[in-house]
């Protein structure tokens, strides 16, 4: 097979838009996409789902329902945000829905890493800016957030605070390779040098 | 920064070289896949022309969605049956080796690949799970990976990471009988916390892990990501290399020497540095059960369900969400609450030694009136020596139902599910709400002796009582 051209990722440097908040701890992916949507080998569709069975027990009163956050790019958790199964499912309802960015107290690490390797920044912020923000958005839904990567920094009307994000993951996300696929690949040689100095890669003979 | 633990020198050797961002190109030794979280990986290779890079390394089952009772093809369930066509096409398609239903090999990919021994020390193994944490318990690196990272390990054979910290989680003298290694994982995630291992690779260290089986290892480290750890792992030892001896993709001839002499040299050094160092008393350990909807709510079979203001004040919504959803008030004895279904299988707990343990408990016993108890063994293998050794017979002369292997209702992608709100005692890794296929099931973690003894009796009872 002949590689097909691929048109490079976006480099993500600064995200703008309304803001949904989400508030509450340890939101575990089952609860982003229960598991009877897994049943699926494409993710379409997934968008519709997100959060399906705490928006059914919340009849309308869960924030991804509320009409006033319809819309929204910017999701404002709390602690442990995405933890348990590591479905990409979760990330991928969640960004289908239309959700470009995600700032919380705290992200489980696999979901932090699908959100990555889909270009779909993570940001940290301490307790005191999450509830800030979340609160501010509640009292105007209509408020533009900004999101700027580059800077790591949050920015909403006159409210302004610093965000925490790790040099790789924020290389990768303002340089455009956060699908690191086509980098990985390139490295054929190097690959095959690393597994020619594994002792276990000549005994799998079975 | 660590230094001379077992991670820093897997890591180094599978080290291709640092990306631009600063991440690091990890080579993953071992890669598992499963119907559920590769189909949409193969599909973006296809879109880019991409080929498989190594298929030798990566390694398929169908776990998640295998009806335990009716296996008969096609599926009842129309959508499973895409599912597991779809593996099978592109198994076919990629040259990538497949243990299907029926080929006496086919279970949950984390009992599989250590039964087979391709799960080996020194590896890095990657699969679209969580609870690849799991093999960590050979001394191997190995993390779950989502969709599109599967698609890089299928592309490339490596993955773009941040290094992780290391933390030693020590754990010294014996457990006392009727503790168990499932006990033990659920005590450290209730005193560390669910977020407490986020950025951190476990050492599970000290002489309580050393006198574990592999297959306990096997259970501390597959719920080392219920931690928030996305990797937890023990250094290998004679007990590990025991294990491995004559497995079929475990080292043989002149290569088992060697192998050894590599394992062993990879273990962490003695004067190693490590991130973080906790250290616990096994003695202080009971049989422990989850009252909550997160893993770390779990409490000794012998206490109450903890009142609100024992918890931080950020913490009491959860509390109190907990407390709803389960149905169970604060100060509530959780020895007596009753149970509806009770379900003994899963990565953490469908291994042989697992259905030995409920299998005593078992024995010459009665699962009480109006409870559905059931048991999937791990693979199809375990399934096949429980049999052996007359498991089966000790589990359905006691009132259980005995199935065919996969993950069932640890998560309930397949026909077992619970109903409405129905609570179960369950030897899976999570009680998430809905995790067991109903909106409002509720779910108690415990070992599958602690199951065993909650069939029997009806509702929690301490299995101490039973042995």
């Amino acid at each position: 097979m002949t590689p097909q051209p691929q048109s490079p990722p976006a480099k993500i440097t600064r995200l703008q838009g309304r803001a949904i908040p989400l508030v509450g701890n340890d939101i575990d992916t089952d609860r982003i996409i229960p598991a009877r949507f897994l049943k699926c080998v494409t993710f379409d569709g997934l968008g519709d789902h997100v959060f399906a069975d705490d928006r059914a027990q919340l009849n309308g009163n869960h924030a991804f329902d509320q009409p006033q956050y319809q819309g929204a790019t910017v999701l404002l958790v709390n602690r442990n945000f995405g933890c348990g199964s590591s479905r990409e499912h979760a990330p991928q309802a969640i960004a289908r829905w239309g959700i470009q960015a995600i700032i919380g107290e705290s992200f489980a690490e696999i979901f932090f890493g699908n959100c990555l390797a889909m270009g779909i920044p993570c940001l940290l912020a301490d307790s005191a800016t999450v509830t800030a923000l979340q609160a501010q958005v509640k009292a105007d839904p209509t408020a533009t957030v900004t999101v700027d990567v580059a800077n790591r920094q949050v920015t909403c009307g006159d409210f302004s605070a610093s965000l925490i994000l790790a040099d790789g993951p924020q290389q990768m996300l303002t340089q455009g390779t956060w699908d690191a696929c086509g980098q990985l690949v390139a490295q054929a040689d190097a690959i095959a040098a690393t597994a020619e100095r594994l002792p276990y890669v000549a005994w799998a003979a079975a | 920064m660590s230094q001379g633990t077992l991670f820093d020198k897997v890591w180094n050797l599978h080290t291709v070289g640092i990306l631009p961002s600063g991440q690091t190109q990890l080579f993953i030794g071992l890669h598992l896949i499963h119907e559920v979280t590769s189909p949409q990986a193969f599909a973006m290779l296809r879109e880019r022309g991409l080929a498989v890079m190594y298929p030798q390394r990566t390694v398929a089952t169908v776990d998640h969605i295998v009806p335990t009772e009716n296996q008969a093809r096609p599926f009842a369930d129309r959508l499973a049956e895409e599912m597991i066509q779809n593996l099978e096409q592109n198994c076919a398609d990629n040259n990538i080796r497949f243990y299907n239903i029926g080929s006496g090999s086919q279970g949950i990919v984390h009992v599989i690949a250590p039964e087979q021994g391709l799960t080996q020390p020194g590896m890095t193994i990657a699969c679209g799970d969580s609870h690849t944490s799991t093999h960590g318990a050979f001394g191997a690196i190995s993390f779950g990976i989502g969709t599109s990272q599967v698609r890089d390990v299928l592309a490339s054979q490596t993955l773009a990471l941040g290094k992780l910290k290391v933390r030693r989680v020590e754990v010294n003298g014996q457990l006392k009988p009727g503790v168990y290694a499932k006990d033990v994982v659920l005590h450290l995630i209730r005193k560390l916390g669910v977020k407490g291992g986020v950025g951190y690779a476990y050492e599970y260290a000290g002489s309580t892990f050393e006198a574990m089986s592999m297959e306990a290892r096997m259970t501390v480290c597959n719920m080392a990501i219920e931690g928030g750890a996305r990797c937890g792992y023990v250094n290998p030892d004679q007990v590990t290399f025991d294990y491995l001896q004559g497995r079929d993709f475990a080292p043989k001839g002149d290569d088992w020497a060697k192998a050894v002499d590599w394992w062993t040299s990879l273990a962490s050094d003695a004067d190693a540095t490590y991130d973080d160092v906790v250290t616990f008393d096994a003695a202080e350990i009971e049989p422990t059960v989850t009252w909550g909807i997160t893993p770390d709510q779990g409490i000794g079979v012998s206490e109450a369900v903890p009142t609100a203001e024992t918890f931080a004040e950020a913490d009491r919504p959860l509390i109190e969400e907990a407390y709803a959803y389960m149905d169970l008030a604060p100060g509530t004895a959780i020895k007596g609450t009753p149970v509806d279904v009770c379900f003994i299988g899963s990565c953490t707990n469908g291994r042989l030694s697992d259905l030995q343990e409920a299998a005593k408990v078992a024995q010459g016993r009665q699962v009480a009136n109006g409870i559905k108890a059931f048991v999937v063994p791990g693979s199809e293998r375990v399934k096949q020596q429980a049999e052996a050794e007359g498991l089966d017979k000790i589990f359905t002369a006691a009132g259980f139902e005995w199935r065919e292997a996969g993950c069932s209702m640890c998560l309930a992608m397949n026909p077992d599910k619970l109903q409405g709100r129905q609570i179960s005692a369950s030897s899976s890794n999570r009680n998430f709400k809905g995790r067991q296929g109903s909106a409002s099931g509720r779910t108690l973690l415990m070992s599958p002796a602690m199951v065993a003894a909650a069939a029997i009796a009806g509702q929690v009872t301490d299995v101490r009582d039973l042995l």
